[in-house]
C-alpha cells in the first residue's frame, strides 16, 4: 500500500486546468521526487496534497484514508508536514521558538493533543515539564541540524541556507510520518546543495518519508528513489531515476537535448 | 406598497446619498489599490475638506444675497478645499505612512489611526466641537416632477459626483500617470524597474483621494453639518461601500458607494428600519458582504500564494 | 493630591485588564481590533442592570460580564476573523459604534442617554467597598489585575501563546504546523473581550453610574496607545504603558491646569504617541522580552520592527 496517493486528482482555476487527473504515489520508507518545467502544476499538487488547497475533483488518501478536503492543521496533526517554496518562518520568534511551535502538537504524545488554553490553569510543574520537554525536542532537531548554537537568533536574521534548514527542523518537530519540501534548494550553492542532499537522506534513515519539488537535477537524480514528473498539468512518467533519465517523453519535455 | 412616484422619490434620495459614498469610496479603494491598506484617517480628511470649504465660502460669499456670484463662489472655494485638503492628504502620507512601507501590516494601520485622532481633535481645538451649517449657494426650494419632490441640490450633487468619476476614470485610463497608477497597484517594484516613480504615484493616489473626499465632504455637509467627528461614521459607510464594490476597484467603489446609498434609503422608507438604526444598515451589509463574498461584487479574489 | 494620584492608580487597574486583553488580540495574534470600548460598555452595563433590577451581588455579575462579552467577541470574531486583518479593524470600530448607539436607544433596558445611575456598592463578606474611601478599591482592582495578569502572562509562555505569536507572523505557515488558526484567534479574541467586560464592571462600581457617553471610540484608541507605548506583546509593560497613558490623561488636573490645557490637546498628544511609536520605536518603551523556557532563561533583543 502507497503511504500517500493521489486518485485522479484534479485542480482547475475557472478555464485553466492547473493539475490534470494526476495520479500520484509516494512509498513508505522511499524519498520521492516531483519534477517538471516551470508551471507544470507541481506546486499546486503540492498544496492539493497538503491541504492548502481542494481538489475540484479526485481524491488523496493517506495511510489507505481518505483525507479530500482536510485542514492543513488536521493533516498536520495525523502526520504530514511541508515547507515552503518561498520560506515561510516566524520571522519575528527565535530559531529555538520556531521550531517549539513545530512542536506544537506532537504526534503520538497524546498528552500534547489537548492543553490549549488550559494551560492558564495547571499547575505551573506541570507545565514546566511540558516547555521543558518541548525545548529538549526543538533542541535535538538544531543539533541535528547543527544550528544549535543559533537557538537564540531570530529566524528573520539567519543566512538564507540556515533558514532553509530551520524550516525542515520545524516541519519535522511534529514528528512527522511524510515530510512534504517545496524546492529545498532554491538559491543554494553547490556546497550548500551537497550538504543538503545529506542530509534529507539522514531525514529518511529515521524513518521519515519525504516528497519533494525540485529543479537541481544533481540532487534530484541522486537522492530520489522514485521520480514523478508533470508537465502541463498531466504526470507524464513515473519511475526510479535511470528510467526517467532515459524516457523520451521526459528528455523531450523537460531535460532538453543536453542532459549531463 | 409604494407608489411609482414614491419609488422615484427614494430613488433620487439615495442616489444623492450614494453619489456622495462612491466620492468618498473612491479614496479607500485607490489607496488600498495601491498600498494595500486602508486609510484610516480618510474620514478626517473629508471632515478638514469640509471645514475649509465652509470657511472658504463664507469668505468668498460675505453678505452677498444669493445669485450666480455664490454659486460660483461655492465652486471656487470647493476647488479650493480640494488643492488644499490633497496637499494634507499628501502630507499624511508623507510623514505618518511612508516611513512604514516596509514594516508590517500592522503598523501603518495604527500609525493611520493615529492620523485619524490627531486630525480630528485638532479640528475640534480649532474650531470647536459645535456643529456648523455650510449655506446652500442657491435657493434650495423643491421642484416637483410628477410628484417626485427633487431639490436642487440633489440635482447638484448627482451632476458634481458624476463629473467627478467620468474624469477619474478618465484620468486612470488615458493618462501617462493613470497608467503608472495601475502599474504601480500591479507590481510596485516591477513599476520602478520600468521606470515609474513610485512615490510620485503614490503621493498622486493621496491627492486624488482626498480632493474626492474634500468634495463629497462640502457636497453632504449642505444637507448634514460640519462638525470635527462627522468623518467617522461617513468614513465607515464609504468603506462598507468600497467593501462592496471590491476594494481596491475603481468602479466597484462608485457603484458600492450608490447600492449603500440606495440600500439605506429604501431600508428606512420600505424595509420600516427604525432612523436610529440607519448606520446599523450599512455595518450589517458589511458583515453580510464579508461572509458571502469577501471580494465585492466586482473584485478579484486573490488567494496568496504559496 | 494624595487622592488623585490613588485616583490615577485605580484607572491605571481598571484599563490594564482592557490593555491586557487588547495585547493578547493586538500584540500576541496580530489583530487589531478596535472596539475594547464596545466590551468595556457591555462589562459595565451587564453589572448595572444586573445589580440595579433583578438584585445581583457584584460578584456574581463578574462571570457574566466577562460571558457575555467573550459571547459577543465571538459574534463578530466568527464573520471577520477568517478574513485578512483590516477588515477585523473596520469590523471592530463599526460593533464599537453599535454598540453605543444601541445603548442610546433601548431606553427601557440601558436608561437610553442618561444611563442607569445609584448603583450598589460592592460588599466584601459585610464590609463595603467604597469608591470614595479610594485604597480599599484600590486594593480590590490591583487584585484583579494580578489574576488577569498571571493568567495572561502564564498563556502567552505557554505553547499557546507561541502558537498565537506563529499566526501573527505567517498564517499559512502556523496553520502548516498543526494550529487550528480560525480557533485560537477566536479564543484569543473572546479572551480578550473577557477581560475587557471584567474592566467594565469594575468601572461600574467605580462610578456607581454608567452612561453610553463613558464608551467613545476614544476609549478603544486609548487602549490601543497603551499596548503600543509599553510594548505589544509584553503584558508587564503594556500595563506600565497603561500606567502613562492615565497620568498623562490627568496630568493637567494633577497640576491644576486643566482650565489651561484643553482637553482635545492630550488626545492630540495620544494620536502623535500612536505615529511617532510606529516610526521610531514599535517595539514599545520597554523593548526587549524575556523569553524563559526550560531552565534557560535568556533576554532577546526584540524585533526591529513588529510582526
Amino acid at each position: 500500500m502507497n503511504l500517500l496517493e493521489t486518485k485522479e486528482l484534479t485542480r482547475a482555476y475557472g478555464g485553466v486546468i492547473a493539475v490534470n487527473e494526476v495520479s500520484f504515489e509516494a512509498q513508505k520508507g522511499m524519498i520521492t521526487g516531483l519534477i517538471g518545467p516551470n508551471g507544470a502544476g507541481k506546486t499546486t499538487l503540492f498544496n492539493n496534497m497538503t491541504g492548502l488547497d481542494v481538489p475540484t475533483s479526485g481524491k488523496v488518501y493517506f495511510e489507505g484514508n481518505d483525507i479530500t478536503g482536510f485542514n492543513s492543521h488536521k493533516l498536520s496533526r495525523l502526520g504530514m508536514s511541508r515547507t515552503f517554496q518561498n520560506i515561510r518562518l516566524f520571522s519575528d520568534m527565535s530559531v529555538l521558538e520556531n521550531v517549539m511551535i513545530g512542536g506544537h502538537y506532537m504526534t503520538g504524545n497524546p498528552d500534547h493533543k489537548t492543553g490549549r488554553f488550559k494551560n492558564v490553569f495547571r499547575s505551573y510543574f506541570k507545565m514546566k515539564d511540558e516547555e521543558e520537554e518541548m525545548y529538549e525536542h526543538a533542541m535535538k532537531l538544531l543539533e541535528f541540524f547543527d544550528i544549535a548554537d543559533l537557538s537564540q537568533e531570530l529566524a528573520k536574521n539567519l543566512p538564507y541556507g540556515h533558514q532553509r534548514e530551520l524550516e525542515i527542523a520545524r516541519a519535522l518537530a511534529s514528528s512527522p510520518t511524510i515530510l512534504f519540501l517545496d524546492e529545498p534548494a532554491a538559491g543554494m550553492n553547490p556546497q550548500e546543495t551537497d550538504h543538503l542532499m545529506a542530509t534529507i537522506r539522514r531525514i529518511r534513515d529515521t524513518g521519515v518519508s519525504v516528497v519533494l519539488i525540485e529543479h537541481d537535477m544533481k540532487l534530484v537524480m541522486n537522492i530520489c528513489d522514485n521520480i514523478t514528473v508533470l508537465n502541463y498539468g498531466q504526470m507524464i512518467a513515473q519511475g526510479t531515476p535511470h528510467e526517467i533519465k532515459n524516457n523520451p517523453l521526459v528528455i523531450e519535455a523537460y531535460l532538453g537535448k543536453d542532459e549531463e | 406598497m409604494v407608489s411609482v412616484s414614491e419609488f422615484f422619490q427614494h430613488l433620487m434620495n439615495g442616489l444623492t446619498l450614494g453619489g456622495i459614498y462612491a466620492l468618498i469610496a473612491l479614496g479607500y479603494t485607490m489607496v488600498y489599490g495601491i498600498l494595500k491598506f486602508i486609510n484610516f484617517a480618510h474620514g478626517d480628511i473629508l471632515m478638514f475638506g469640509a471645514y475649509i470649504g465652509l470657511f472658504c465660502f463664507d469668505a468668498l460669499r460675505g453678505n452677498a444675497p444669493l445669485g450666480t456670484w455664490t454659486f460660483i463662489s461655492f465652486f471656487i472655494a470647493m476647488l479650493i478645499s480640494m488643492v488644499v485638503t490633497a496637499g494634507l492628504g499628501v502630507a499624511t502620507e508623507r510623514i505618518a505612512y511612508r516611513p512604514l512601507r516596509k514594516a508590517n501590516r500592522l503598523a501603518p494601520l495604527l500609525s493611520a489611526i493615529g492620523v485619524s485622532f490627531i486630525l480630528s481633535n485638532s479640528a475640534a481645538w480649532i474650531w470647536g466641537t459645535q456643529s456648523r451649517k455650510l449655506n446652500y449657494p442657491f435657493d434650495n426650494t423643491p421642484f416637483n416632477i410628477k410628484g417626485v419632490v427633487i431639490t436642487p441640490h440633489q440635482v447638484m450633487v448627482l451632476i458634481v459626483s458624476l463629473i467627478m468619476m467620468v474624469s477619474l476614470i478618465l484620468f486612470v485610463n488615458k493618462t501617462r500617470m493613470g497608467k503608472a497608477m495601475r502599474a504601480v497597484s500591479l507590481d510596485q517594484d516591477t513599476s520602478r524597474l520600468m521606470g515609474i516613480n513610485v512615490n510620485q504615484v503614490i503621493s498622486m493616489t493621496f491627492a486624488i483621494g482626498s480632493a474626492l473626499a474634500a468634495s463629497g465632504g462640502m457636497l453632504i455637509a449642505l444637507d448634514y453639518k460640519v462638525y470635527p467627528s462627522m468623518g467617522m461614521m461617513l468614513g465607515l459607510k464609504a468603506f462598507v461601500a468600497a467593501v462592496v464594490g471590491g476594494i481596491g476597484n475603481i468602479g466597484g467603489a462608485m457603484l458600492g458607494g450608490i447600492l449603500l446609498g440606495l440600500l439605506e434609503t429604501f431600508g428606512v422608507a420600505i424595509f420600516g428600519i427604525p432612523t436610529a438604526m440607519k448606520d446599523t444598515i450599512s455595518f450589517a451589509i458589511l458583515i453580510l458582504v464579508l461572509l458571502l463574498k469577501p471580494e465585492g461584487l466586482l473584485g478579484k479574489a486573490v488567494k496568496e500564494k504559496v | 493630591m494624595f487622592n488623585f494620584f490613588l485616583l490615577i492608580l485605580i484607572y491605571t487597574g481598571i484599563y490594564s485588564l482592557m490593555s491586557m486583553g487588547q495585547n493578547l488580540m493586538t500584540g500576541y495574534t496580530g489583530m487589531l481590533s478596535l472596539c475594547q470600548a464596545g466590551f468595556f460598555a457591555i462589562g459595565s452595563y451587564v453589572t448595572a442592570i444586573l445589580t440595579t433590577r433583578y438584585g445581583f451581588s457584584f460578584w456574581a455579575t463578574i462571570p457574566l460580564s466577562a460571558m457575555m462579552a467573550a459571547v459577543f467577541g465571538i459574534l463578530i470574531g466568527l464573520p471577520t476573523l477568517r478574513l485578512k486583518g483590516d477588515y477585523l479593524a473596520i469590523a471592530t470600530l463599526g460593533f464599537g459604534e453599535i454598540v453605543r448607539n444601541v445603548l442610546n436607544n433601548w431606553d427601557s433596558l440601558t436608561g437610553g442617554p442618561m444611563g442607569i445611575q445609584r448603583i450598589p456598592m460592592v460588599k466584601f463578606f459585610g464590609f463595603t467597598i467604597n469608591p470614595y474611601k479610594k485604597i480599599a478599591f484600590l486594593v480590590m482592582v490591583w487584585i484583579f489585575v494580578l489574576v488577569f495578569y498571571i493568567m495572561f502572562e502564564r498563556l502567552g509562555r505557554s505553547r499557546m501563546g507561541r502558537a498565537l505569536q506563529a499566526i501573527r507572523d505567517d498564517e499559512i505557515a502556523a496553520e502548516a504546523m498543526g494550529i487550528n488558526t480560525t480557533k485560537y484567534k477566536v479564543w484569543a479574541f473572546a479572551i480578550g473581550a473577557a477581560a475587557a467586560g471584567v474592566a467594565g464592571s469594575l468601572q461600574t462600581v467605580y462610578s456607581l453610574s454608567v452612561t453610553p457617553a463613558s464608551y467613545t471610540f476614544m476609549v478603544s484608541v486609548l487602549v490601543l496607545c497603551m499596548v503600543v507605548l509599553g510594548g505589544m506583546g509584553n503584558f508587564a509593560a503594556v500595563i506600565l504603558g497603561t500606567f502613562i497613558i492615565q497620568l498623562i490623561s490627568y496630568f493637567p488636573q494633577l497640576v491644576g491646569l486643566s482650565s489651561v490645557i484643553p482637553a482635545q490637546f492630550k488626545q492630540i498628544l495620544f494620536g502623535l504617541i500612536l505615529v511617532c511609536m510606529m516610526i521610531w520605536r514599535p517595539q514599545g518603551i520597554i523593548g526587549t522580552r524575556s523569553y524563559m523556557v526550560g531552565k534557560n532563561r535568556v533576554k532577546m533583543e526584540a524585533a526591529d520592527e513588529l510582526a
